[in-house]
């Protein structure tokens, strides 16, 4: 029998103890179903779920729902939108009682002083031209005065197509603001014209992402073996999609065999009822599903199957370390 | 009791074999004492796995607050014999 300490020495088999135990579970939720941007290509919007559920405006409810929610197991909550900084005694609501993690576009701050260490993630779809025409607005320009030097807070990155070649000067910008970044491929659920990724893009943008890795080790937040499985949908040999997919939400996954999934995960809506199929887009074709937590959680829950050499091992012991720096529970 | 509790562990790990689909051991060699999440790498998914069967076979619950505490072979066996004797 292949052994844990059998493949790894001294220095991964100490790597892989810190992050064996830790026993993530997390949920997502909807915060709110209102947003100060309309980017091109939001899941959110482009599905309807800001329809499917009309947000619950009592904070009472949202603090009874997170003791609930606590009683489930969950030890990770991941705050999505809309955008949850419109609603801050709701992100409170969890803050005061569990690891949370706020995804955002930045435009309105966070406080620090009414929450001192929430992880945040800003959000980032490219240049400013490109974020010009997805989102509308240049949202760098405000989120970086808002968040620089934020030892809680960083990027992330949407890389799409048109971004190939011009990553690095982006890299560069965030790293000049005392940040770090997350970096994840564009799904493109809206369809917007020349924003879908070809296989030779992906081929490229695996490279220039593993460039990035190598020139920004301090910045970027990310394995190589992640830019591989993104790119390619692959994991040993099995193709990432609907029947592989960890991200479902438990209760509504009739899949048969059932896979190695998140336990107990449910992405909420933000009417506290309703739950959303997955992480992601209820509408989102699984084939073409880009999304970088779906995909990480994908090779973490598969700890077994990397038990076989030594680089497998290594490769997994990578994301699962890349996924607790990025939601605190393991230090940058 | 000796007698129960090698019985148990050869059970327990006859049950970790087959559905972690282990190569090159068998009931008879595993090592009760080996960390399952340190040297096997189970997850708590595995475990939720096996306390299924488990619990199909003895009518026990193993309770999910309990898993970070059964590391090995022989301590499923015991915290499973315990269960059994106060008829849980
Ligand atoms: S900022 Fe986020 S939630 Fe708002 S529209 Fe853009 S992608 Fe959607
Ligand atoms: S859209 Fe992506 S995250 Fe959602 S179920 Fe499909 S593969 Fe999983």
């Amino acid at each position: 029998m292949i052994t844990v300490s059998s493949l790894l020495d001294d220095h991964w088999y100490e790597r892989y103890k810190k992050i064996s135990r830790l026993n993530i579970r997390s949920s997502i939720y909807d915060v709110t179903d209102h947003c100060n941007l309309r980017c091109k290509g939001c899941f959110f919007f482009s599905s309807g779920e800001h329809e499917v559920a009309s947000e619950e405006k009592d904070v009472s409810k949202w603090h009874a729902f997170v003791e609930k929610e606590m009683a489930r197991g969950v030890n990770l909550a991941i705050l999505i939108g809309g955008e949850p900084s419109l609603c801050l005694d709701r992100i409170e609501a969890f803050y005061k009682r569990l690891p949370t993690f706020c995804a955002t576009n930045g435009l309105i701050k966070v406080p620090r002083d009414r929450f001192p260490d929430l992880m945040v993630g800003l959000s980032l779809w490219g240049d400013a031209e490109d974020e010009k025409i997805l989102r509308g607005k240049d949202t760098f320009r405000i989120s970086s005065a808002n968040y620089e030097g934020d030892r809680h807070a960083y990027y992330l990155y949407t890389i799409t197509p048109k971004q190939l070649g011009k990553t690095e000067k982006i890299i560069r910008k965030i790293a000049d603001v005392g940040l770090k970044v997350h970096m994840q491929l564009l799904s493109n659920d809206e369809g917007v014209d020349g924003f879908s990724w070809q296989a030779d893009e992906l081929v490229a943008i695996r490279a220039e992402m593993d460039d990035i890795l190598d020139q920004y080790p301090r910045t970027v937040i990310s394995s190589k073996y992640y830019h591989q499985i993104i790119t390619t949908g692959q994991m040993l040999g099995r193709k990432f999609g609907w029947m592989e997919c960890p991200s479902v939400t438990e209760p509504i996954d009739k899949r048969e065999p059932r896979p190695k999934r998140l336990t107990n995960f449910i992405r909420w809506a933000s009417d506290l009822q309703t739950m959303h199929r997955c992480c992601t887009s209820e509408t989102r074709d699984c084939s073409t599903c880009k999304d970088g937590a779906a995909h990480m959680s994908w090779v973490m829950v598969n700890k077994r199957a990397h038990i076989a050499t030594t680089r497998d091992l290594q490769n997994w012991i990578e994301i699962y370390e890349m996924f607790a720096k990025l939601y605190q529970f393991i230090p940058w | 009791m000796n007698n129960d509790i090698n019985q148990t562990i050869t059970r327990v790990a006859e049950i970790i074999i087959n559905e972690l689909k282990l190569e090159d051991v068998t009931p008879g060699t595993f090592d009760a004492d080996l960390d399952l999440v340190d040297e096997v790498g189970i997850d708590s998914m595995d475990l939720a796995t096996i306390a299924l069967v488990l619990r199909d076979e003895h009518g026990i619950r193993i309770d999910e607050d309990d898993y970070p505490k059964l590391t090995t072979v022989r301590i499923i066996a015991e915290y499973i014999d315990n269960k059994l004797t106060i008829g849980e």
